[in-house]
């Protein structure tokens, strides 16, 4: 991990005033204007915020795959504005306290042009408002609603992936009118599951269906079955999304609760992303259906740019590792970061980006984006962007469990999930 | 879900709780009552006990139930040997000093969950149950793996049950618990036997855990629960107290299941802590304590 080169602490009173002077003498000197010239060859620093440790720590290792994957296809083709990129990588435990540091970390220690990267959305609470303040663009790849909620600031922005919101509201016509109508919900008990919660309650009654029960299940949770009582009998489907290392014991253990009398099942693969399918107790989840972001499993129509995609950052057929057949990715979600990364760069050129002094026409820059068509720089599908809201709204998946594999059978428009704007950030100043 | 399901259902989880519960517990009592060290690494033995499972599992390959045979051997050793090293190399060094051998012991809980941290990373990874049957009562499913949980917990208490009144080891412990210097003067080793002793109650927290490991994942954040309930637990029970921690470890257990079903997972945490404040207050000896001499 890149550290601070300067240790303050070594040096004494003397060379540091030393140093302070001959810089200033340095700076001083006619001709001297090493970040000031037209065209810098400094790299650009882009400050990855990444899950590696805590409980986010499986999403963590393949968004940095991804990430790495992403940038090293953009330095081979010439980098950004013909300069290179290099990515500062910093663990913040899945800590909303240590996130707030590290985004404080990458403006003050390692210069960072931008942060990026954040997945769950309570360390993207904890850092974001930091990120305002030090007016550092930083760009989250989380799902999360804030972004579009209007509850951050004219730095955060959500480019890469949509947001709950919107995948619900895409996703809810297709399970009321094949699923069933009466529901009951699972879903972790904070920022992320309340999205869920109120967004997808709002469009299955909009649908004409109804939410008979609610269950909200603590983040840190490591056994389930306590919960499924709580199922009411009449319910026709089950909507889960759970996140954290306990997801494998939370679906094996609905699988023990109801054997083969259970209801319909629509699951978000949160709830088993990086987990095998046919890891034994899962048998039962064949038949039911999942919310997928991206396919995990290369279907039959698979397009050029999906195989691109997976070819670069290591993936196979199944969407796991091509290493290790046992390492399944975080497929569903990890192009975000992929295509965060590509908009930056877009942004970056579109904005003639040259230094920290550009950070206000960058944002500027992003916010006019519109149309990004399905491409290698979005192998996910097609987007929209809205630059009053800050956040990217594209296609989703609805794939079924056949013979332990997931088959897609639904693609929502990317209209499908459009809803009316919540707040316009252009207004806010910089 | 009618009433008496629902009630047979938070009795079974509940069951399941109290027995893992009860065998780290006894650990832990165990190394106070003969140590008078109060070990706040406990939580990471038990997580230790987790990954070697899962370590001899996958390298076992073959039929599950070979791994998980051979996890139950070798984790319960190799996490009773890194105590007992742990025991020789510090504790050892501090005279089990009780104020000192905490801070040693915290520092061991970050060693420890540091090092699996950096070996075998952040992922929470599965071990499979050595059968995988499931029963169908008329109202839900149950998988009969946890059902043989709660038989081997109860056999391995009897076990250490035996092994404390039975044996000449159970008897030297005995009589190092109740006096020291004495034993000493019987020509017990006693540095040898808190060694022994520190490494058969981190191998029967890593015992708890192998048990535990197929239900859930082993993951190197997992000492924290357990470490805190089993602190609940010998608070209430009397630490020390071998009996007291059983009784309490199925009233806890038992309590937490029945009351996260029927209300609230966090009320029956509120729950158990509100009995630890009113057992302190009361009887800070425990239930079935003695007062301190």
């Amino acid at each position: 991990m890149p550290r601070s080169r300067k240790s303050p602490i070594l040096a004494t009173r003397r060379t540091v005033l030393k140093s302070v002077a001959a810089g200033a003498g340095l700076a001083a000197m006619p001709g001297f204007v090493r970040y000031a010239q037209a065209q810098s060859s400094a790299p650009i620093k882009i400050g990855f915020q990444v899950h590696r440790t805590g409980i986010g720590a499986a999403y963590g290792r393949w968004y940095d795959r991804t990430t790495t994957a992403a940038v090293k296809l953009i330095n081979d083709a010439g980098g950004i504005n013909g300069r290179p990129v290099e990515i500062i990588a910093e663990d913040d435990g899945t800590d909303p306290k240590r996130g707030a540091e590290v985004v404080e970390k990458f403006a003050s220690q390692h210069n960072c042009d931008v942060g990026y990267g954040t997945l769950f959305s309570h360390v993207v609470m904890g850092s974001a408002p930091r990120a305002g303040e030090i007016k550092l663009p930083y760009f989250v790849v989380s799902e999360g609603h804030h972004v579009a909620s209007g509850a951050l600031n004219r730095y955060t922005l959500q480019p890469g992936i949509t947001d709950v919101k919107s995948q619900v509201k895409s996703m809810a016509p297709f399970v009321m009118g094949n699923l069933g109508k009466k529901v009951t919900m699972i879903f972790p008990d904070y920022a992320f599951g309340h999205d869920h919660r109120d967004f997808f309650s709002a469009a299955v009654e909009a649908n004409g269906g109804q939410v008979i029960e609610k269950i909200a299940i603590p983040p840190t949770e490591t056994s389930f079955t306590k919960y499924f009582p709580k199922i009411p009998r009449e319910t026709e489907v089950i909507y889960h999304v759970m996140v954290g290392p306990a997801v494998l014991t939370f679906v094996k253990e609905m699988g023990e609760f109801y054997g083969p009398n259970k209801p319909q099942i629509f699951g978000f693969i949160d709830s088993l992303e990086a987990v095998d399918l046919n890891s034994p107790g899962l048998e039962f989840l064949d038949g039911t259906y999942f919310w997928e972001g991206m396919p995990r499993y290369t279907q039959a129509d698979q397009n050029d740019y999906d195989k691109h995609y997976r070819a670069a950052v290591g993936v196979d057929d199944n969407g796991a590792s091509v290493s290790d057949p046992k390492d399944v990715s975080t497929f569903a979600h990890m192009f975000g970061c992929w295509e965060t990364l590509y908009v930056i760069k877009a942004g970056m050129e579109a904005a003639g980006y040259q230094g920290p002094q550009d950070r206000a026409k960058l944002i500027e820059a992003i916010e006019a984006m519109t149309d990004m068509p399905h491409s290698n720089e979005h192998p996910q599908g097609a987007k929209k962007f809205n630059g009053r809201t800050h956040q990217v709204f594209g296609p989703q998946y609805i794939s079924k469990v056949e013979g332990g594999k997931l088959v897609v059978q639904h693609t929502t428009a990317i209209e499908d999930g459009f809803y009316p704007d919540e707040t316009d950030y252009t207004t806010q100043s910089f | 879900m009618d009433f008496g399901p629902y009630l047979f259902l938070a009795s079974l989880e509940g069951a399941v709780t109290a027995a893992v519960l009860a065998l780290t517990a006894v650990g832990l009592s165990l190394v106070f009552g003969v140590m008078r060290v109060v070990n706040v690494a406990h939580g990471e033995f038990f997580m230790l006990g987790a990954v070697v499972a899962w370590w001899v599992a996958s390298y076992a390959g073959g039929h599950p139930a070979i791994g998980f045979a051979l996890a139950l051997l070798i984790a319960p050793i190799v996490t009773g040997a890194v105590a007992a090293v742990a025991d020789f190399l510090v504790l050892k060094r501090l005279d089990y000093d009780p104020e000192r051998t905490i801070v040693a012991t915290i520092g061991l809980l970050y060693i420890i969950q540091q090092t699996v941290l950096m070996t075998y990373g952040p992922e929470a990874r599965p071990v499979e149950a050595p059968f995988n049957v499931r029963i169908y009562f008329p109202w839900f499913g149950y998988s009969t793996y946890k059902f043989f949980v709660i038989g081997a917990a109860v056999a391995i208490l009897l076990g250490v049950w035996l092994l404390m009144t039975r044996t000449r080891f159970g008897l030297v412990m005995r009589a190092t618990q109740l006096d020291r210097e004495t034993a000493l003067a019987f020509a017990i080793p006693v540095d040898r036997v808190y060694a022994l002793v520190f490494g058969l109650g981190a191998a029967l927290a890593a015992l708890a855990a192998v048990l535990i490991v197929p239900i859930q994942q082993a993951h190197y954040l997992m000492g924290g629960d357990p470490l805190l309930l089993s602190f609940i637990v010998v608070i209430i029970g009397g630490l020390g107290s071998l009996a007291g921690t059983i009784v309490a470890a199925v009233l806890v257990g038992m309590s937490d299941g029945i009351i996260s079903v029927f209300f609230s997972p966090t009320l029956a945490k509120i729950i158990a802590t509100l009995l630890v404040a009113l057992v302190l207050v009361f009887r800070p000896q425990g239930l079935f304590g003695k007062r301190a001499l």
